[in-house]
C-alpha cells in the first residue's frame, strides 16, 4: 500500500510540475490544484497508513490501544483541502480575469510585468 | 491575562476585518474601524512587548490544551519586535490609504483585507506550531492576493499571475515539508520539535537534511531570496502604493522571520546549511541592487532593492556558520535589527513614492524632476529614508550594517563583508539617481498643477522618517533587545522554556 502511495504522490508532483511549466494559463491553475493534492496524500502518507483502526480508547482507558490510526494528519489534510480550495478558487476567478482582460491565455505573452 | 495579551495582537486585526466587512456598505464606518483597528492593534501590539521586555516572553495554549498537543502562541523577544514594528506599519498603511486607495478599491473592501492581512503576519510571528505557521501564512497571502488584485488593471492581473503561482508554489512545498517534519517526528509544535527532530537526525541525517531543503525553499521564495525572487519586481510596482508599501515592509520580512525561527531551532545541525545561506545572502544581494541600477521606474527600483536588503538579514542567518558563540549571538541580533530598520524604512520608501507619483504624474524616472523644488519638505524626507537604506550615519541603516559588517569580519568572512559593502555602495547610487532624476534636475516638461498633499498622507512619512532618526540616533535599546532575540534563537532550551513545554504546559 505504501509503495502504491508513493508512486502516487510522485506522478501527481510530475504531473503538477509538467503542467506549471507549460505556456497556458489554465493548466497553470490545474498544476496548482495537482500540486496540493499531491502535498496532502503526502501528509497522510507520512502519517502512516493503518486500516480499520481508528482511534478510539476503551471506556475508562487513558488512551487507545496501540496501532491505531494516527488522527492528526489526517485532521492537518482536512484543513490543508480547505486551504485550497479558497485559494484554488480564487486562482480560477483570476486566471478568468486575466484571459478577460489580456485576451489572450498565453503566458508568454503577458509583456507589462517583466 | 498573559494568554490575552499573546492573543490580541491576531485577535485586534481579525475583529476589524469582521467589523469592517460588516460595515461595509456604510459610507465612512469601514475607514473608522480600518484606522482605529490598526490603531488598537498597535497598543496590543505595544502591551505584549512590553510585557515581554520587563516580564519575559508570555505563551498560551489555545483550548488549554498542555503543550505539546494544544496549539501554543509564544512570545518571545523576536515575536515581540516583529509584532510591534508589523503593527507600526499596518497604522501607517491604513492612515495613507485613506488618501491614496481609490473609492473604488476602498468600497471593495480595503481596510479589511489589510486587516486580514496583519492578522496573518501577527499571527505568523506569534505562532509556536509549524502547521499553524502554514495557516498564517495562508491566510495573509489570501489577502495578500486579493489586496495585489483588487481594481483589476492590467499590469495588476499579470504581476498577480506570477505572484499567485509562485507564493502557492512554495506553500506547497512547505505544507510537505510540514507532513515530512510530522511522519518522522510526530510533533509539529515548534519546542517538541527541537528536541524530536535531532533523535530522527541522529538516525537518518539525510531525511531531514532533505526535509531543511523543504523549508528553506518554501521561505526562500517568500522571503525573495536568489535565485527564488523573481516574483518581487514583477509584481511589487502593480498596486496602489499602499498596497505595495504593506507588501514591501511585511510579506518578505515574514519569510526571513521563518527562516530565523526555524533553522537554528531545528534544522541548525544540517551540514553546510549555514554555508548554502551565507553564499545565498551574497548572491542575493548583489543580485538585488545590480538589477536595481538598470531600473527606470521608481518602484521597480525600490523593488529590486527590497531583494538586495534581504540579502543582508539572510547574511545574518548565515554567520551562523560560526563556531564562535559570541559571533554567533552578534550575527543574528544584527539580522533582527535589520529586519525591523528595514521594515520601517522600506515601507517609508514607498509611501514617500506615492507622493512622488502624486506630484509628478507618474512613477518613470526620466519624465519626473523639480520636487525638490515643489515639495522640499518631501526631499528631504525622502533623503532621510534614503540615506538610511543606504547607510549614512547616524541614521538607523547604518547601525545595522554596521552591526552585520562588524558580525562578518569577526566571522572572518571576507568574501560576505566585501559583498555587504559593494551592495551597500550601489544602494547608494540607486538612491543619488532617484534623487537626481525626482527632486534634483529640473522637470522635463510642464508640471502638472497639483493640489496640497494630503494630510493622512503626508502624516505616515513624517512619523516613519521620525522612527529612523530615533533609531538611528538611540540605537542601544532595540540592539540591546536584538542581542536578547538572538540569545533566545540559539538557544532551543530557552525557547522551550518560553513555550512553556518544560514548565508542563498551561499558560
Amino acid at each position: 500500500m505504501l509503495i502504491v502511495m508513493a508512486v502516487l504522490v510522485g506522478g501527481l508532483y510530475a504531473a503538477a510540475v509538467y503542467l506549471l511549466l507549460r505556456r497556458n494559463v489554465v493548466k497553470l491553475v490545474l498544476g496548482l490544484v495537482l500540486l496540493g493534492h499531491a502535498a496532502n496524500l503526502l501528509i497522510f502518507t507520512a502519517g502512516g497508513l493503518v486500516r480499520g483502526n481508528p482511534p478510539l480508547a476503551a471506556v475508562g482507558a487513558a488512551a487507545p490501544p496501540p496501532g491505531v490510526a494516527d488522527p492528526v494528519p489526517q485532521a492537518l489534510v482536512l484543513t490543508a483541502i480547505v486551504i485550497s480550495f479558497a485559494v484554488v478558487a480564487f486562482a480560477a476567478v483570476l486566471v478568468r480575469r486575466v484571459v478577460e482582460v489580456l485576451g489572450t491565455d498565453d503566458a508568454d505573452r503577458l509583456r507589462t510585468t517583466t | 491575562m498573559t494568554d490575552l495579551l499573546v492573543v490580541l495582537p491576531v485577535m485586534v486585526p481579525l475583529a476589524s476585518a469582521a467589523l469592517g466587512a460588516a460595515a461595509w456598505r456604510a459610507p465612512r464606518a469601514p475607514r473608522v474601524v480600518g484606522v482605529a483597528g490598526a490603531a488598537a492593534g498597535l497598543a496590543a501590539s505595544l502591551a505584549l512587548a512590553h510585557r515581554v521586555v520587563t516580564v519575559g516572553p508570555a505563551a498560551t495554549q489555545a483550548g488549554g490544551w498542555p503543550v505539546p498537543f494544544g496549539i501554543t502562541l509564544v512570545a518571545d523577544e523576536l515575536s515581540a519586535v516583529m509584532v510591534v514594528v508589523a503593527a507600526l506599519m499596518g497604522v501607517a498603511v491604513a492612515v495613507y490609504g485613506l488618501a491614496e486607495v481609490d473609492d473604488a478599491r476602498q468600497r471593495a473592501g480595503f481596510f479589511p483585507l489589510v486587516h486580514v492581512l496583519l492578522a496573518g503576519v501577527q499571527g505568523a510571528f506569534l505562532t509556536g506550531d509549524l502547521f499553524n505557521l502554514y495557516v498564517c501564512f495562508e491566510v495573509m497571502l489570501m489577502a495578500s492576493f486579493v489586496l495585489l488584485a483588487l481594481g483589476g488593471e492590467r499590469p495588476q492581473l499579470e504581476g498577480a499571475l506570477t505572484y499567485v503561482t509562485l507564493n502557492l508554489l512554495a506553500s506547497a512545498l512547505f505544507l510537505a515539508g510540514v507532513g515530512l517534519v510530522y511522519g518522522a517526528a510526530h510533533t509539529l509544535n515548534l519546542a517538541d520539535l527541537s528536541l524530536r527532530l535531532p533523535e530522527v537526525a541522529a538516525q537518518s541525517p539525510a531525511l531531514v537534511a532533505g526535509i531543511a531543503g523543504l523549508f528553506l525553499a518554501a521561505f526562500g521564495i517568500k522571503a525573495g531570496v536568489f535565485p527564488l525572487y523573481a516574483w518581487l519586481p514583477a509584481s511589487y510596482h502593480t498596486p496602489p502604493v499602499a498596497v505595495a508599501a504593506l507588501f514591501a515592509g511585511l510579506l518578505t520580512k515574514v519569510g526571513v522571520y521563518a527562516l530565523i525561527r526555524v533553522v537554528p531551532l531545528l534544522f541548525g545541525g544540517v551540514d553546510g546549511i549555514y554555508e548554502l545561506l551565507l553564499w545565498t545572502a551574497v548572491a542575493t544581494m548583489l543580485a538585488g541592487v545590480v538589477g536595481a541600477v538598470a531600473q527606470f521606474h521608481l518602484r521597480r527600483v525600490l523593488g529590486f532593492h527590497i531583494v538586495s536588503q534581504i540579502g543582508y538579514m539572510v547574511m545574518g542567518l548565515g554567520l551562523l556558520s560560526s563556531p564562535h558563540p559570541a559571533v554567533r549571538r552578534m550575527a543574528l541580533a544584527a539580522a533582527v535589527f535589520y529586519i525591523a530598520h528595514h521594515i520601517v524604512v522600506k515601507t517609508n520608501l514607498y509611501l514617500i513614492g506615492g507622493v512622488v507619483r502624486r506630484l509628478g504624474g507618474g512613477e518613470e524616472l526620466k519624465a519626473l524632476g523639480g520636487l525638490a523644488v515643489v515639495a522640499p519638505w518631501l526631499a528631504i524626507l525622502f533623503g532621510v529614508s534614503a540615506g538610511s537604506l543606504a547607510g549614512i550615519p547616524p541614521l538607523s541603516g547604518f547601525w545595522a550594517k554596521l552591526a552585520i559588517v562588524r558580525a562578518g569580519l569577526e566571522a572572518a568572512e571576507w568574501w560576505a563583508v566585501a559583498a555587504a559593502l559593494v551592495a551597500g555602495l550601489l544602494t547608494l547610487v540607486s538612491m543619488v539617481k532617484i534623487w537626481n532624476e525626482a527632486f534634483w534636475k529640473p522637470a522635463p516638461g510642464q508640471v502638472a498643477a497639483t493640489g496640497p498633499i494630503p494630510r493622512a498622507m503626508a502624516a505616515p512619512i513624517v512619523l516613519l522618517a521620525g522612527v529612523t532618526v530615533a533609531i538611528g540616533l538611540l540605537p542601544q535599546p532595540l540592539l540591546a533587545l536584538a542581542e536578547r532575540a538572538a540569545e533566545r534563537v540559539l538557544d532551543p532550551a530557552a525557547y522551550r522554556a518560553a513555550s512553556g513545554l518544560l514548565a508542563g504546559g498551561g499558560g
